[in-house]
Order: structure tokens, then sequence, then C-alpha cells
């Protein structure tokens, strides 16, 4: 099962540096992160692809974003 | 559903941006807005809080449109893109605080990072001082975050609430219309208007709306900060919006150039003093504050024209922070720091690290 960061309600640079920190953990994979407002989802995946994880999926719910980053 | 793509927010959005804002903001220098501060949002917040009458020094009484034009665009922006999104709730207080702190800072090296830059732009060298000030504050900023400090989450709020400040904005811009400035009177009703100095120095009332919103639409779409440049640079090595920083700059120098306004030196530049320590001290406490809030000046008012009550609290606080800057002699003038100045910076650096220090390892409390 992927990991997930939950970031919503919080606004950068936070849900950058907790995704940031948790790619750093777990160095490949499957992350999931939550945030709820667009410059966080822009944000965290702009951070994500400069660390080389891929944008796997990105999908808007109910206000809210899950991306889904990938590194293998 | 799959997320949209925001042109302004790539690479080229960002710095075309920052052409922009750095263009207009000369050109406003051109139309009759103060040297050096075609775009200043504390210098401007400070006019709109003299215009009400919150502070009485009269040389700095203007309701500046540019400052309702950056909201009202902000919130045309983020309601055609679906990005109104009504929010507030953390840590309103501290925000409210950080805004006095940060104008307070913002007033003792006379401009915020938008006026620091255009500043620069224009010659003065003094900003070098400011800059590397805001850098310095920016940095100490990115040491909280790295220690796990954090405000606290935020939570959805109800449509009503988020349409507060920009209505709150439709009422200022309300009073301008029913108190338009009359020639050679310091007083339109309710309303004060300098009639020397800067608050006497403005652009057209229409071209100024205009600018405002044009600059409020694309800050909104391109999420331009000023603070979140040098933050972003420190804290991830990313050259984003830095790059919309520089080409604010660029734009701003070039235009200067071509306009007759660049003359380069330290002494005698338009609203400016040369006390190069003080300088550099209010812009680390104004980086600071805004780095522990969140957004420069000019973010908290897109923000605010977002739906976000809390950068909302943070412009009110600015605002107060004005009124407290000129009623008690805290800010600085062309002749240098304000009686109270030193005393100032000090207390709103304390006051910036207790809530730095008081506010870490919140996140997901």
């Amino acid at each position: 099962m992927a990991e997930t960061v939950d970031a919503r309600g919080l606004s950068c640079p936070q849900p950058v540096l907790m995704a940031l920190s948790k790619m750093k953990e777990m160095k490949t994979g499957e992350l999931e992160v939550l945030v709820d407002n667009e410059v966080s989802k822009e944000n965290v995946s702009r951070a994500a692809s400069k660390e080389g994880w891929e944008i796997a999926q990105m999908r808007e719910e109910a206000d809210e974003f899950h991306l889904i980053l990938r590194r293998s | 559903m799959e997320a949209r793509k925001n042109f302004f927010a790539t690479s080229v959005g960002i710095v075309g941006v920052g052409v922009v804002i750095g263009v207009l903001a000369a050109l406003l220098q051109k139309w009759g807005n103060p040297g050096n501060m075609g775009i200043c949002v504390a210098c401007f917040e400070r006019d709109v809080a003299g215009s009400l009458g919150l502070h009485r020094a009269e040389v700095v009484q203007y309701l500046r449109p540019e400052i309702l034009g950056f909201v009202l665009g902000a919130l045309v922006a983020a309601l055609a893109f679906r990005e109104f999104k009504p929010r507030s709730g953390s840590a309103p207080l501290a925000r409210f605080l950080l805004g006095m702190c940060a104008m307070i800072g913002a007033l003792v090296f006379l401009g915020c990072p938008w006026r620091a830059v255009l500043r620069l732009a224009g010659g003065d060298g003094n900003a070098l001082f400011g800059l590397a000030g805001l850098a310095a504050g920016v940095g100490i900023g990115t040491v909280f975050f790295r220690s796990g400090y954090s405000l606290g989450r935020t939570s959805k709020q109800n449509y009503g609430l988020g349409l507060l400040m920009p209505l709150v904005i439709v009422g200022l811009l309300i009073l301008g219309l029913i108190y338009p400035q009359i020639p050679n009177e310091a007083k339109s009703g309710i309303l004060f208007y300098s009639l020397k100095g800067p608050g006497s120095q403005h652009a057209p009332l229409i071209i100024s709306m205009v600018v405002g919103l044009v600059v409020g639409v694309v800050a909104q779409r391109s999420r331009f900060c000023t603070m979140g440049a040098l933050r972003d640079l420190i804290l991830f090595r990313h050259w984003h919006l830095f790059s919309g920083f520089v080409a604010l700059l660029a734009a701003a120098w070039v235009t200067n150039l071509a306009l007759g306004q660049f003359h380069p030196g330290f002494a005698n530049q338009p609203v400016a003093h040369t006390q190069s320590f003080w300088n550099f001290a209010g812009m680390l406490v104004a980086g600071l504050a805004f780095a522990l809030a969140g957004g420069c000046p000019g973010r908290q008012l897109f923000m605010s024209g977002e739906g976000d009550g809390d950068a909302a609290v943070f412009v009110l606080g600015m605002i107060v922070g004005a009124a407290f800057a000129h009623n008690f002699g805290l800010a600085s003038s062309p002749a240098g720091i304000g009686p109270h100045g030193i005393a100032a910076v000090a207390v709103a650096l304390i006051t910036c690290l207790f809530i730095g220090f008081s506010n870490i390892k919140r996140v997901g409390a």
C-alpha cells in the first residue's frame, strides 16, 4: 500500500517540505500526497519532478487534490 | 477529474508576469506615482491607512487604487478559474501581529520587497542593504520551517466568509468614489488626501485601478511572491519564483533606463534614507514576518482575494501596523529613522522570534 502525506489545510512551503521528507525516507515506491489548494499541488508536483519522481496520477475530488508520485 | 494546466505557473509564465509587473511599476512612476514607488504594497497600505485617518501623517494619505485592484483582480481570477476557496482559522492573532511587525520593519526601510527591487531598478544603492536584510530575514524563516514551524492547518469556510475581505475592498472603493479628491483640499468627506509628499503623487485613478486589476489577475494565476522567491531558493534551491523576481528587477530597470528614471547613487534617492544598518535590520524583520506568515505583502493581498481569511487578517495587521508606525514615531523618513524606530525593530524582531519558536512542531497537531 502506498505511503501517504496529508498536507490538507497547510500552505507552502509545508506540503513541499513534508512530501520531500517522505520521498527522501522512501527513496523509491509510490507516495500519495493530499493537498487542498492549486498552489500546493503545483509546488509539490514541481518539487517531485525535480527529485526524479514521476507524477503518476493527479486527480481532483471534492476540492482536494490527490497526487500519486512514483519512483522505481 | 484531471487537473488543468496553468500557463502562468510555468517557467515562462512566471518570468512573463515579472516582466509585466516591472514594466507597469516603472510606468506608474512616469504616470505620477512617487519615485521608485510605482508599486509598493507596504507604502500603499500605509497611504490607505492615512486616507482613512488611522494616522495623521499628512504626507502619506491616499486611498491607493492599486491595493484595491490587487484584491479585486485576484478575486476575479480566482472565481474565473475555480480557485476561490474560502478558508481560515490558522492562528489569526499571530498572523495579525506578524502583519504589524512586517509593516513596522518595512517602514523603517521605507518599502516592501516589491519596492526594494524597484528602488534598486531606479539606481538606489540603499536598496541593496534592504534586499540583504530581506534575504537574511527569509533565511531565518526557513530555519524555523526546517525545524517544524507551522501556524497550523486552515479549515474550509463558507462562501460569504471568503467574500468578506473583497467586500471590505469594494466598500473602500465606494468610499473613494463618493469622496473623490478635491484639488487643494486635504479632506473630502471622511477621506484624507495629501497635498504634498508621496501621498500627493499618484497616477490618475483609472490608470492605477486598471494596473492594480491586471497585476491582481496575473499575480493570482502565477502565484507571484517576492518572499516565496527567496524562501524557495534558500529552502529547496528552486529558482521558479525567483526567476519572476529577477524578471521584475530587469524589466523595471530597462524601463527606467528608457524613461530616464535611472539615477544611480546612495544620497538623495526618492523616499529613502542612507542609514544602511537600519535599512538592513528593518527588512530583516519584515522578511522574517513575511516568511512566518507564508507570503510577501502582495501575495497576502492576492490570497485575500482568493478567499483566504488568514491572509486578510495579515493585511489588516499591516494596515494597523502602519497606523502605529506613523502615530508613534516608528517609521523612517528621508531624514533617517524615526525617534522610536530602533525600539520598534527590536520589539518586532522579538515578537517574530517568539511566534516562530512557540509554533514549532505543530504540524499534524
